[in-house]
């Protein structure tokens, strides 16, 4: 852990001036999980049988499956990662979070925001631009609420007690200045009135995908784990110099990538593209040096618990990044283009990468705010087999079905109807992960919301109670008199 | 990184160096793009979309077509040909001549030097010049997409994944607003390997008055409504088919040279 970081006595003040910021937080992100795994399974369905609810245009495939994954990314990834930020914050300034309400209008701001997205795109309001779906209303709710947590985090980083910097400083405070400059960017330029001309749209769109997912999800993971894994482990982050290398070259290469090598664009924006994607190697290998220099040798058993979410979830940071990388290189490019492998490659680094750090983060220090074991912390170990079998089976076959089908269909000779239906039959494998993450995110979101109606009790009784204690002495003086 | 000034200050010039890139630079290099020229005409290139097509766009976009639809051509390179267009006054020579030469998927030099070997013994040859890769093997397209062709497109969709075919052609492989309606109420009813969803919320089920309507949709027998009954599209169902019937990219440009098929007659 950060060595500097001591037990004092302010910790109790700091847990609660999380408390309800955090439950804000994460209690709509467990429900936007469960709903956008639900959404995802039935855009899964749809290539088991395509006229699944196919009377209704709410939900057709082209609505619900960009639906389901701005939930994950919106509505789940984002404001938990937000959350356990505030948290990261707030303990290593050793100081309370400033402005405590802030955070707890922003994250309401926050799931209005994704509510009306969601219901937009269902609605036929999509924007059309991938993963800047959400319509106007939603954006500016979306933008609004994310500066006000970061001006709630930079103020507990601006007043902090304990002056130095930590390598999970270096990623965290970077994602607040990100998220703002690309959100803002893409939907000043894509959810105008007036777009810019022809592939001036997609450009920027891709940039502000890539940067997002890619590069903001990246930043926030590896700034959890690196506050993480020395926690666990017991012994202190290895190697900062090889943290610092991670970070400045995952914000300098990882911010050029996204333009895909068959763009209709001018050539030196994939070229140069393709190049970054190909340089991000260096900062998956230092922040695998890391990881591993600091776990490697802690003889701390996981036991399912959160370290265990948060070694997978490091593992499938890597494995996404690999995959980002080979797609990239242009001998494969050309054949995986356009195929499932490119979706393969997201879903592992939202549902393998970024929610599995974030649901060890959550699992470790929700008890810690709240004062009070996990309700159901049996759930927690069988969550993670679900979420690791779950992910398993989403993404291998989804890599496969990319593969098989980018090598058919770059065989002229093979008829399109033979390439897809080749590509069908891993899908439908598929089909089993999301059921599995889908029963992983109900006991996430059971335990979650148990932990809130139990703090709730917890305030009615004490209220009961104080209600209750005037009346008694109350009495006890009458009776007296 | 000792101090959060150094930490904002790598991220500022980090993410402001690829916005620059990334968004500033294309919005200056193409973000005042105008028309181009059709090759070898006068003709304008793209034009503008009909009325219902603009329309049809936003269907498009509101039912999320480009989550399995791309709408972009990829090339690999060019080839050559050599056509014979008169076999001049030794038909024979000629013949007999060609029947030893490869005509078909040549480099620029060896087009050249078949055409000189050709028109030496006094037979006529046009050299004809094709785009290569899957795609257009595929018959999606005649050549590769380019910038221009997104000219007037709000929003342009270019989509992600090929889960469907590529439409950047659909309008010249299947011309027909018959075809593209039945399809869009029954893909099976055209396709029968067809894993796309029937868009049936785009048509409507009416009692058959007087007479049958005349934009009613002639489907086989097992999907059609059931008697007294007619599927009629609604107007998003012809404006969408309409945007789809305008998707073509099958002119010569500039940076996307081919030789059109008329030439060749």
């Amino acid at each position: 852990m950060n060595p500097t970081e001591n037990k004092t006595s302010c910790e109790s003040e700091i847990n609660d001036s999380l408390r309800v910021p955090l439950l804000a937080l994460f209690g709509g992100a467990a429900l936007w999980l469960v709903g956008g795994l639900l959404l995802g399974l039935i855009a899964g369905i749809k290539f088991h049988a395509p006229d699944f609810l196919g009377g209704c245009p709410l939900f057709t495939y082209g609505r619900v499956a960009p639906a389901a994954n701005d939930l994950l990314l919106y509505g789940f990834c984002i404001p938990a990662a937000l959350g356990v930020m505030l948290w990261i914050f707030a303990r290593l300034s050793q100081s309370p979070l400033a402005l405590p309400l802030v955070p707890v209008v922003a994250a309401h701001l926050w799931h209005l925001g994704v509510f009306i997205g969601t219901a937009g795109i269902l609605l036929g309001g999509s924007t059309g631009h991938l993963w800047l779906e959400y319509p106007r209303a939603a954006a500016v709710l979306l933008f609004a609420a994310f500066l006000l947590i970061a001006v709630s985090a930079a103020a507990t980083f601006g007043w902090r007690q304990e002056k130095s910097l930590y390598p999970s400083h270096w990623f965290l405070f970077a994602a607040l200045l990100w998220f703002p400059w690309i959100y803002s960017t893409a939907n000043l330029f894509l959810n105008a009135h007036q777009l810019p001309r022809g592939v001036v749209q997609p450009i920027i769109c891709w940039w502000f995908a890539s940067n997002l997912i890619f590069v903001w999800l990246g930043l926030v993971g590896v700034g959890i784990a690196f506050y993480f894994l020395p926690k666990f482990s017991g012994r202190p982050l290895a190697s900062s110099g090889y943290a610092l290398l991670g970070f400045l070259s995952l914000v300098f290469f990882g911010t050029w990538c996204g333009i895909p090598p068959g763009a209709p664009v001018p050539a030196w924006l994939p070229a140069l593209s393709g190049v970054a994607a190909l340089l991000t190697i260096i900062p998956l290998l230092a922040i695998l040096i890391v990881a591993v220099k600091t776990v490697c040798g802690a003889s701390v058993s996981c036991n399912g618990g959160p370290f265990c979410f948060i070694k997978i979830g490091m593992i499938s940071f890597i494995v996404a990044g690999g995959l980002y990388i080979a797609a990239a290189c242009p001998q494969y490019s050309r054949v995986l283009e356009f195929t499932w492998f490119g979706a393969a490659q997201v879903q592992l680094q939202l549902l393998g990468f970024t929610a599995m750090i974030l649901f060890g983060a959550i699992y470790f220090l929700l008890p810690q705010v709240m004062g009070r074991p996990l309700p159901l912390a049996k759930f927690t170990k069988l969550h993670f087999f679900l979420s690791v079998a779950g992910a398993l089976l989403l993404v291998v076959p989804l890599v496969a079905a990319g593969i098989v089908q980018g090598e058919k269909l770059a065989d002229a000779s093979v008829a399109f109807a033979d390439a897809n239906s080749a590509a069908l039959k891993f899908l439908r494998i598929s089909t089993l992960g999301q059921l599995a993450l889908l029963a992983g995110s109900l006991l996430f979101a059971a335990n979650i919301f148990a932990m809130t109606i139990q703090w709730k009790l917890g305030i009615a009784r004490t209220v009961i109670d104080y209600i209750k204690s005037p009346l008694a002495t109350a009495k006890t003086s009458e009776v007296k008199s | 990184m000792k101090t959060g000034i150094s930490v904002f200050v790598a991220t500022f010039v980090a993410l402001g160096a690829s916005w620059c890139g990334f968004v500033l630079a294309p919005l200056l290099q193409l973000g005042g793009a105008k028309q181009t020229v059709v090759l070898q005409t006068t003709d304008n290139w793209p034009l503008q979309r009909t009325g219902a097509a603009t329309l049809g766009l936003q269907v498009y976009r509101a039912n999320g077509c480009a989550a399995c639809h791309t709408e972009l051509v990829r090339q690999t390179g060019v080839a050559f040909e050599v056509l014979l267009t008169s076999a001049g006054n030794n038909p024979a020579a000629v013949s007999n001549l060609i029947s030893n030469l490869k005509l078909a998927g040549l480099t620029k030099e060896e087009a050249d030097d078949a055409n000189a070997k050709i028109t030496a013994i006094g037979g006529k040859v046009e050299t004809r010049l094709t785009a290569t890769g899957a795609d257009i093997a595929r018959g999606w397209g005649l050549r590769q997409s380019v910038a221009a062709d997104y000219l007037y497109d709000q929003p342009v969709q270019l989509g992600s994944l090929r889960a469907g075919p590529d439409l950047a052609n659909i309008g010249v492989r299947a011309p027909d607003l018959n075809w593209q309606l039945l399809h869009l109420y029954a893909p099976k009813a055209v396709n029968p390997n067809s894993t796309m969803p029937s868009f049936k919320f785009l048509f409507e089920v009416r009692k058959i008055g007087n007479a049958p309507a005349p934009d009613a949709l002639h489907l086989p027998k097992e999907f059609a409504a059931a008697d007294g009954y007619e599927i009629v599209p609604k107007p998003e169902a012809i404006e969408l088919a309409a945007y789809l019937l305008s998707l073509k990219a099958n002119q010569p440009l500039y940076e996307a040279p081919f030789s059109p098929v008329t030439a060749a007659k």
